[in-house]
C-alpha cells in the first residue's frame, strides 16, 4: 500500500512522561515520525502534540488507535482540512545584502527579527512545501545555520 | 488519618481484597515489607526469584480472574520481573506489580540498585506510575487496580521511591477514580449487531472464531449458548482452550501452526469468520494473503486496536464479548434457522474425520500425546493445567479435554519458557481444591526450577510433568525440518537427576519409563498431596504435527512427519 502523509493532534495530559509514552509507541511499533511539536495548553491541565508522520493507510488508522490506547491521551486528531504552519530560523553572515534576504523574507511572510555583530537572523512561518521553497531560495547566501521546527495545524 | 507510604500500600490492598502477594524483598522496599510483617489480612508467599512472583501472580490472576499482585525491590528485582511483565502485557493478565525504587533525591545519579524502572516497564505494561509524592498513592494504587482489570486487562507498574513509603501524608481510599482520559467502551453498537446477526442469516458457512477474550470477559457461558443457538462450528485459539466444552459436537479443535487439520480447512472455507475476543496472531493465520479469502469478517474486541490490524474487518464491533454475545443473541434467536448451515456443518465433519487429530502408539516408547489424554482420564476437570513452552504446550492444547474456562494456564503470546512451574504455584494458591499439574519440557522446567523451594515450603503441592525427550524440542523439529537436521544446541542428553533434585528440596520425584509406571506415579503423587516432579521418559523423537510450516498457508498442513 501507498504511504501517505498525515499530520496528527493528539491531546494528552500534561505529566511526566508522558511525552516518551508517544515516541516510544512510535519506535516500538515501527511508525514514522516526520516532525513532533508540544507544548501545554494554555490553563488546562494538557499539552497537545501535533505530529506528522507517513505510512500507509492501515499504518495510519493503528497509529490513530494506538494512540487513543494509552491512557493520558483524551484526544486523537487525523486532520484533514486544517491550516498548518512551521517555523524557521536562518542566521546570515551580514557579508551578504539584508535587503536581497529581507525581499525573499517578505514573499513568504518572514523577517529579520535579530541582527548582531556580523550576522543577522531571519525567521519564516509558512506552510511544510513553502518552507522547502524558502530555503531553496535562500541558499545562494550561504546560511550559517539553519533551525526548523515541527509543524503545528488546526482543523479549520 | 495520617499513615505512612509503606502502610497506605497495606491499605489499598486490603480495600481491594487481595488475599495473596507473591514477592521477593530487597533495600528499596523494606518499608513496605515491614509493614508486610506487621499484618495479617493478606499471605505473602516469597518465591525464590522475582520473575517466578509475577508468573505465580499470572496464574493466580488467570485461574481466579481478580487482579494478581506482586512485590519486588528496585535494580535487579525490578528487571528480573520484566519478563513477567511483558508475559501479563502480551496475554491481558490483570496484575499491580509494585516495585521499590532508590529514594527521590538519589534518582538519576546511578545510585545502587538503580534503574529507571518506568522507563523499562513503559512498553510492557498497560499503564505505569512513578509516585513522587506519597499523597499521590491512593489514588494511583486505586487507579491502578482499576486500569490493570477493566477494558482489555492487562498489567500496572507501580514504581515507589524508598522515602516516599517513609512519608506520613492523609491516607483516604474512598475518593472515586475519576479518568477523563480512559473509558474503555463496555457496550456494542446495537446497530453495528443488528447488521453482524444479518450477514450470519445470510452467510452459507458461518464460523465462529473464538479467542482468549471470550475467557478474559467471562463470556463462556454466552458464548455456549450462542453456538448451540446457531448451530454454527466453532474453533477456539489456544489461548481460548476451554470456553467451549472438548466434547462440544460443534467444537473443531483448535486452528493454527499446531492446529487440526480441520479447524483451518474451516478457517480457510467460510464464508464468514466470526472472531469473538481473538486477535489474529500470526501462529494462527499463517499466510494473511491466503487467510480466509472467501470470507466477510465479523470482528468483537474490546480493544479498538486489535480490529483490522491485521486482517481487514467488514463487521467492527467494540464492546465487552458478554455484552455484545448477549445483545447478538437477543437478535439472533428471531433470524437464525440452524438447518441452514447443516450442509456446511457436515463437510467440516468430514475434514475431521479425514485428519482427525492423532499419533502413532508404540509399543516400547511412551507418546507424550498419549501421557497428557491419561491425565485428562485420570483428573479431567479435577484439574488446572498449566504448561510451559514448547511441544509439550502444543501437545496439552491438542490432547487435554478441557472442559471449562480458565482451566488452561499458559503463556500463549511471549511464549515464556520457565512460566509453568511458578504459574501453577500461583494458580494452585488461588485455587486450592483443585490438583495443580504443571505439564512441562526438561527445557523449560530448569528455568524456574528454584521454585521448588516456595512449592515445599509453603505447602503448594504443584505435580510437574516433564515430559522428558532429552531436547529442546520444538526448537529441534524446526532444526529438523529446516536446517537439515543440524540440531544446533538443541540436545539436552545431559540433565539432572529430577528425582533426585525434587528430593533434595523436600518434593517427591518419579522417573517412568512405561504407561502403567505413569499411572502409579500420578496416582501417588495426587494421593500424597506434596510438591512432585514426574519424569516421563517419551519417545525422543516425537514431533507436534500436523503443521503449517513458518509463513504458509492454513490449508497447506504438514500432516505427518517420522523423524526416526
Amino acid at each position: 500500500m501507498e504511504a501517505v502523509r498525515r499530520v496528527i493532534s493528539v491531546v494528552v495530559l500534561n505529566e511526566a512522561s508522558v511525552l516518551s509514552r508517544i515516541t516510544d509507541l512510535f519506535s516500538g511499533r515501527g511508525y514514522n515520525i516526520t516532525s513532533l511539536t508540544v507544548a501545554p495548553i494554555p490553563k488546562s491541565k494538557y499539552s497537545r502534540l501535533t505530529i506528522v508522520t507517513s505510512g500507509s493507510m492501515r499504518v495510519i488508522e493503528q497509529i490513530t488507535k494506538q494512540l487513543h490506547k494509552l491512557i493520558p491521551v483524551l484526544k486523537v486528531i487525523e486532520h484533514c482540512d486544517a491550516v498548518e504552519k512551521e517555523m524557521v530560523l536562518v542566521k546570515f553572515s551580514s557579508d551578504n545584502s539584508i535587503s536581497d534576504i529581507e525581499t525573499i523574507c517578505s514573499a513568504y511572510n518572514g523577517k529579520i527579527v535579530n541582527a548582531g555583530d556580523g550576522f543577522f537572523i531571519a525567521l519564516i512561518a509558512d506552510e511544510s512545501q513553502r518552507m522547502d521553497n524558502f530555503l531553496d531560495a535562500i541558499e545562494r547566501f550561504h546560511p550559517k545555520e539553519i533551525v526548523r521546527s515541527g509543524t503545528v495545524a488546526l482543523e479549520r | 488519618m495520617k499513615i505512612s507510604g509503606a502502610q497506605m500500600v497495606i491499605e489499598a490492598l486490603i480495600a481491594e481484597n487481595v488475599d495473596t502477594v507473591f514477592g521477593y524483598p530487597g533495600g528499596a522496599i523494606m518499608n513496605i515489607y515491614d509493614e508486610i510483617y506487621k499484618q495479617n489480612s493478606f499471605k505473602h508467599i516469597l518465591t525464590r526469584h522475582e520473575q517466578a512472583a509475577v508468573h505465580a501472580a499470572e496464574g493466580y490472576a488467570k485461574v481466579s480472574g481478580k487482579v494478581g499482585v506482586a512485590m519486588i525491590t528496585s535494580g535487579p528485582g525490578f528487571t528480573n520481573a520484566v519478563t513477567g511483565l511483558a508475559d501479563a502485557y502480551m496475554d491481558s493478565v490483570p496484575l499491580v506489580v509494585i516495585s521499590g525504587q532508590v529514594p527521590m533525591s538519589l534518582i538519576g545519579t546511578d545510585a545502587f540498585q538503580e534503574i529507571d524502572a518506568v522507563g523499562i516497564s513503559r512498553s510492557c505494561t498497560k499503564h505505569n506510575y512513578l509516585v513522587t509524592d506519597a499523597k499521590d498513592l491512593p489514588r494511583v494504587l486505586k487507579e491502578a487496580f482499576y486500569i490493570a482489570s477493566s477494558g482489555r486487562p492487562g498489567p500496572v507498574h507501580v514504581d515507589i521511591p524508598k522515602d516516599i513509603t517513609a512519608q506520613i501524608e492523609v491516607f483516604d481510599y474512598s475518593t472515586p477514580i475519576h479518568l477523563e482520559t480512559y473509558k474503555p467502551t463496555i457496550k456494542g453498537n446495537v446497530r453495528q449487531i443488528k447488521k453482524a446477526v444479518m450477514a450470519i442469516k445470510e452467510a452459507k458457512r458461518p464460523l465462529f472464531y473464538i479467542g482468549g477474550g471470550a475467557i478474559n470477559s467471562n463470556a463462556a457461558q454466552e458464548v455456549r449458548e450462542f453456538v448451540k443457538m446457531t448451530g454454527i462450528p466453532a474453533v477456539e485459539t489456544f489461548m481460548a482452550r476451554g470456553t467451549l466444552r472438548y466434547d462440544d459436537p460443534l467444537l473443531i479443535s483448535m486452528p493454527g501452526m499446531h492446529g487440526s487439520y480441520a479447524a483451518n480447512m474451516a478457517m480457510s472455507e467460510t464464508d464468514l469468520m466470526i472472531s469473538l475476543g481473538a486477535r489474529f496472531d500470526d501462529r494462527v493465520t499463517g499466510k494473511l494473503s491466503e487467510f480466509a479469502k472467501h470470507a466477510k469478517i465479523i470482528h468483537v474486541d474490546v480493544d479498538p486496536a486489535s480490529i483490522s490490524k491485521i486482517v481487514k474487518v467488514d463487521y467492527p464491533i467494540v464492546g465487552d464479548l458478554r455484552h455484545v454475545v448477549k445483545n447478538m443473541m437477543e437478535i439472533a434467536s428471531s433470524v437464525i434457522e440452524k438447518e441452514r448451515y447443516e450442509p456446511w456443518l457436515e463437510s467440516v465433519e468430514h475434514f475431521d474425520k479425514l485428519h482427525p487429530l492423532s499419533y502413532k502408539e508404540d509399543s516400547d516408547k511412551l507418546k507424550p500425546q498419549w501421557v497428557i489424554q491419561r491425565v485428562g482420564e485420570l483428573l479431567g476437570e479435577c484439574a488446572n493445567i498449566t504448561t510451559d513452552v514448547g511441544q509439550h504446550q502444543m501437545w496439552t492444547a491438542q490432547f487435554y479435554p478441557f472442559s471449562r474456562p480458565r482451566q488452561l494456564i499458559s503463556s500463549g503470546g511471549l511464549g515464556t519458557m520457565g512460566f509453568g512451574f511458578p504459574a501453577a504455584i500461583g494458580v494452585k494458591v488461588a485455587d486450592f481444591e483443585r490438583v495443580s499439574i504443571n505439564i512441562t519440557g526438561d527445557g523449560s522446567i530448569l528455568m524456574n526450577i528454584q521454585e521448588l523451594m516456595t512449592a515445599v515450603e509453603k505447602k503448594i503441592p504443584v505435580i510437574n510433568i516433564i515430559l522428558n525427550n532429552n531436547f529442546l524440542g520444538m526448537v529441534r523439529q524446526w532444526q529438523t525440518l529446516f536446517y537439515d537436521k543440524r540440531h544446533s544446541e538443541t540436545d539436552l542428553s545431559m540433565q539432572p537427576d529430577f528425582v533426585m533434585l525434587a528430593k533434595a528440596f523436600g518434593g517427591i520425584g518419579y522417573v517412568v519409563h512405561t504407561k502403567e509406571e505413569f499411572d502409579a506415579a500420578l496416582n501417588d503423587a495426587v494421593e500424597k498431596n506434596i510438591v512432585a516432579m514426574i519424569d516421563v521418559r517419551i519417545d525422543r523423537f516425537e514431533n507436534v504435527m500436523p503443521m503449517v510450516p513458518s509463513g504458509g498457508s492454513l490449508f497447506n498442513m504438514m500432516l505427518e512427519y517420522k523423524e526416526k
